[in-house]
């Protein structure tokens, strides 16, 4: 009997301090805050949207092989030692035309594991963080900076040195086969010739 | 996974219905059960008679992506996205296996840093499990404001290592970042800006008369059935087992503090049932406060990269290393053939063997105690099925 | 109020069809201002903002956005439903809601029917609340729609004893079950009214009689039948567009007139509670309408801090909590006045 009296009052004490709490609570000002109008400023190191600087980018594929869910894709082309594609803002000598990069944006899981292995530090991850798209093909970033038309220069320029030297390995091969006849020797300045080549 | 049932008399364990009962789906999509799970109740009016979960429709297959992974750091975002809700609790365990097989040992300042990081991580967790438990019983309020706390801790976590739920921070000897300068200050503000929101809970929730009613005695777990079903967590010590493996299996620096595993006593119905399972919770972030005030009071100095190995290569072998996640014991078995990818990693899941005793427990209660005692075993379904 | 009507119109079907549409002129206004007071209430008590945007100043046109917005939805009824039943259990349940507005007095001139049963009509009258949630649940061809739709019912008409009860306590004191008569005995200054006499029987009787009225318009902590995280919202789930908002609607119609009937009975009604002073017929509508939304707004802080009870402890507050002490408190007053 004394415990129905008890339960009674126990829960007419315990709803009156809960009310108590949610009417204090409501002098309280509010934490939200009106976004879009009022944008609160991320850390330096939040991690958001990847941007790729092509400039610093020396197509080594240490990105694209950290990445665990495989969302980079990377194609290079060797380049020829008569094509000067200048150098990175860390002095490293490019050496690869990069000939794409793609990053789709929507596969991304934003863990960072491909900004850690780039020997440039050209792959960021910004504070971008709205970037929807209506189209879900817009969401497969293209980074590279060639155009398509200096691709197929590149491409055809390839090809024919590839050709030239194919021809020139053939021309050698059938040189070993007929020997040449042996040439008189000359004095003193093949040495020298060959003394400046070597440097 | 979705069965068709031939005869609409029969459960999906082929259990005859008697003329009274009715078969009531609980999820897949419903509001109360944490995720995409299917609680398949047969109902005598309101009792409930029978539940039968079934699981899987989470399943992405996280353990079979680990073995096609190029190396063991790669697999760190996976294990993130298992707990989503404590991802630093998921690198913590699965570090600390890979850890153990290459033999390698981290600086104390890493050790310090995780540590800080996963109680921190667990608070955010224990908000989490209570707030949206308040939800299911019907308090629409105490869920804001703890998730209103959340917000500091996550921030926190974004000033560290720049993501909000899935951090990736924790690798393979050594952590991603170093701490930024002024956390230590804002944790410690942190601390004791919280302390007093728990006495808030207290009395908002926790004592209030009618959410104890709900909750006390209700889903009563007894000690050696939640030991049989492999429970861990607070749902163990909520029964009145004194068991966490932070204290009685430690790892990392957890012996250098001074804190007390929470139990459930039985103070407003039985020993383990539902209120002591929230209890142990809302204590246990009291607790988590003081482990992380005393980390950051005793947190060396030094350089937190470099233990991280170069090339992870671990010889041929197998572990197994078990940590107490927010929600129970999480275990990583990991077997590795001498090259640089895994050849197997299974997380052993506490939320898969919690969420086993539903049936045990639930016999003869309500549809309501049903939901309060889905809600008390604090599930997470990305867990649960990996 | 009849009177001054009957001397514009001669004819009889005007005169009785505008008494009857008057509550409707308040009771419009009031429920799009009453979704947006609770929402910002809420939000509130919540540490965050509530509707911000629509309209401009703190969004104060969200509610009429929301009503376009449902009545231009589809009105979606499940295949295998019982169309017709589901086609009128919202208006049923409004039907029940708004007909008691026929007898509460909104000032000393206003009272749309001024029947000596006052009282008796308007508990008779919102018991038809009851057939129409049925109706909802069953013709839903849900399970979950037909166990929201039981439990409401077993809640309402276990409530409705107590509610009974404790108006009894009232009509003890006044004599009368007419709404109009309660109300000028009740005049002069705020201690004439009904809740300070006897104290403190009549003092727990609207205790008593504001804990069953929540239960009646199914409001948290006893909103079983539409407990979100249960049922999914229960006997209302498989509803869309327009009778949806004909649901919501009739709560927060029967809000008001079981905060209307507290006011009226426990605490005045129109009187002013200065005596004199701020009196008339059109303040009396103001002090009538202002004590209603107090205890509109009371519901609303209940429902944001208290967790809901189970099926069978709801029960047993009304069968074993407020039952008994409704009658003592009948007991107590009946001795008093004999005594």
């Amino acid at each position: 009997m004394k415990k129905y009296f008890t339960d009674i009052a126990k829960a007419v004490w315990t709803v009156l301090i809960g009310m108590k709490i949610t009417l204090g609570h409501l002098f309280v000002p509010a934490v939200t805050i009106q976004y879009p109008d009022v944008k609160l400023k991320l850390p330096e190191r939040a991690r958001n949207r990847l941007f790729v600087n092509m400039d610093d980018c020396i197509g080594c594929l240490q990105c694209e092989m950290a990445c665990p869910v495989n969302c980079i894709t990377i194609e290079t082309m060797k380049s020829l030692p008569t094509d000067d594609l200048g150098t990175t803002s860390t002095g490293m000598k490019k050496k690869l035309w990069v000939t794409r990069f793609d990053i789709d944006i929507a596969k991304c899981c934003y863990c960072g594991l491909c900004v850690y292995p780039c020997p440039t530090e050209c792959i960021k991850m910004t504070e971008v963080y709205e970037f929807s798209e209506f189209e879900r093909n817009n969401l497969l970033y293209n980074y590279v900076t060639l155009t398509q038309p200096e691709i197929d220069v590149i491409k055809t320029k390839i090809a024919s040195s590839e050709k030239e030297q194919a021809t020139k390995k053939a021309a050698e091969a059938q040189a070993k086969q007929t020997p040449a006849p042996p040439a008189p020797p000359r004095p003193g300045k093949d040495d020298k010739k060959g003394g400046a080549q070597k440097t | 996974m979705t069965e068709i049932l031939a005869n609409p008399l029969l459960t999906s364990t082929g259990r005859q219905l008697r003329r009274e009962e009715v078969i009531v789906n609980v999820g897949p999509q419903h509001p109360a059960t944490h995720g995409v799970l299917r609680l398949e109740a047969v109902l005598d009016g309101e009792i409930v008679v029978d539940v039968i979960p079934h699981i899987g429709y989470l399943h992405r297959c996280f353990e079979k992506h680990a073995e096609s992974m190029t190396n063991y750091q790669q697999v760190v975002p996976y294990v993130d996205r298992m707990d989503y809700c404590a991802a630093m609790n998921m690198d913590f365990g699965y570090v600390l296996a890979v850890e153990k097989l290459l033999g390698i040992t981290v600086p104390e300042r890493v050790e310090y840093i995780r540590v800080i990081m996963a109680e921190l991580q667990r608070i955010a967790s224990h908000l989490i499990a209570a707030g949206t438990y308040g939800l299911d019983i019907g308090a629409w309020t105490p869920f804001l404001y703890m998730f209103r706390e959340r917000e500091r801790i996550l921030d926190l976590f974004e000033m560290t290592c720049g993501a909000r739920l899935l951090y990736n921070y924790m690798w393979v000897g050594g952590v991603s970042h170093d701490l930024p300068p002024g956390f230590v200050d804002k944790a410690k503000d942190f601390c004791s800006y919280f302390r007093p929101k728990v006495k808030e809970y207290n009395d908002l929730l926790s004592f209030n008369d009618i959410f104890v009613r709900r909750t006390a005695n209700v889903g009563v777990l007894p000690a050696k059935t939640a030991i049989a079903y492999g429970c861990s967590g607070p749902v163990l010590r909520g029964s009145g087992v004194n068991f966490d493996i932070r204290r009685d299996d430690p790892y990392s620096v957890y012996n250098r503090f001074e804190w007390e595993p929470q139990i459930g006593r039985g103070e407003r119905g039985t020993t383990g049932d539902c209120w002591d399972r929230y209890m142990v919770r809302i204590r246990e972030m009291e607790q988590s406060i003081n482990i992380v005030e005393q980390a950051l009071n005793q947190i060396p100095g030094g350089n937190v990269s470099s233990a991280i190995p170069k090339r992870i290569r671990p010889n041929p072998g197998d572990v197994y290393v078990r940590t107490e996640s927010a929600r129970g014991e999480l275990g990583f078995y990991i077997v590795s053939d001498g090259s640089g990818s895994p050849y197997r990693v299974k997380g052993r899941s506490p939320c898969f063997s919690n969420l086993s005793v539903i049936p045990e427990i639930s016999r003869g209660c309500m549809v309501a105690d049903l939901i309060a005692i889905a809600g008390s075993l604090d599930i997470v379904l990305g867990e649960v099925d990996r | 109020m009849e009177q001054f009507l009957r001397n514009i119109f001669d004819n009889d079907f005007f005169v009785y069809g505008i008494i009857g549409i008057i509550p409707l002129v308040w009771i419009i206004p009031y429920a799009l201002f009453v979704i947006y007071l609770e929402r910002k209430v809420s939000a509130h008590m919540q540490d965050r903002l509530g509707p911000m945007r629509t309209g401009g100043w703190h969004g104060w046109s969200q509610t009429i956005a929301d009503m376009l917005k449902l009545l231009q939805k589809e009105d979606i009824v499940p295949a295998a439903a019982d169309k017709k039943l589901h086609k009128i259990a919202p208006f049923v349940i409004f039907i029940g809601s708004y007909a008691a507005y026929a007898v509460i007095p909104f000032s000393s001139q206003y009272v749309g029917s001024n029947i000596s049963l006052g009282l008796l009509y308007v508990i008779a009258i919102s018991s038809l609340a009851v057939v129409g949630i049925l109706m909802a649940g069953w013709a839903s061809n849900n399970k979950w729609s037909l166990l929201g739709a039981m439990r409401a019912v077993a809640q309402i008409v276990s409530y409705e004893i107590p509610t009974i009860l404790s108006i009894l306590v009232v009509v003890m004191i006044a004599g009368s079950l007419n709404l109009q008569d309660i109300n000028e005995m009740q005049s002069g200054w705020f201690w004439n009214w009904f809740i300070f006499k006897n104290f403190p029987f009549v003092f727990i009787a609207f205790i008593i009689y504001f804990i069953a009225s929540l239960a009646e318009t199914n409001r948290t902590p006893f909103d079983i039948p539409e407990a979100e995280s249960e049922l999914v919202a229960g006997y209302i789930t498989e509803y869309s567009g327009m009778k949806f908002a004909m649901f919501m609607l009739s709560e927060f119609v029967n809000m008001f007139a079981v905060s209307a009937i507290a006011a009226t009975i426990f605490f005045g009604g129109w009187n002013s509670p200065f005596g004199e002073f701020l009196s008339g017929p059109l303040w009396g509508v103001f002090w009538f309408l202002s004590k209603g939304m107090v205890f509109v707004f009371v519901q609303m802080w209940l429902r944001w801090t208290l967790p809901r009870l189970r099926v069978d402890q709801l029960m047993y507050v009304s069968w074993k909590v407020l039952t008994p002490w409704a009658f003592g408190c009948i007991i107590g007053v009946g001795l008093w006045m004999v005594l």
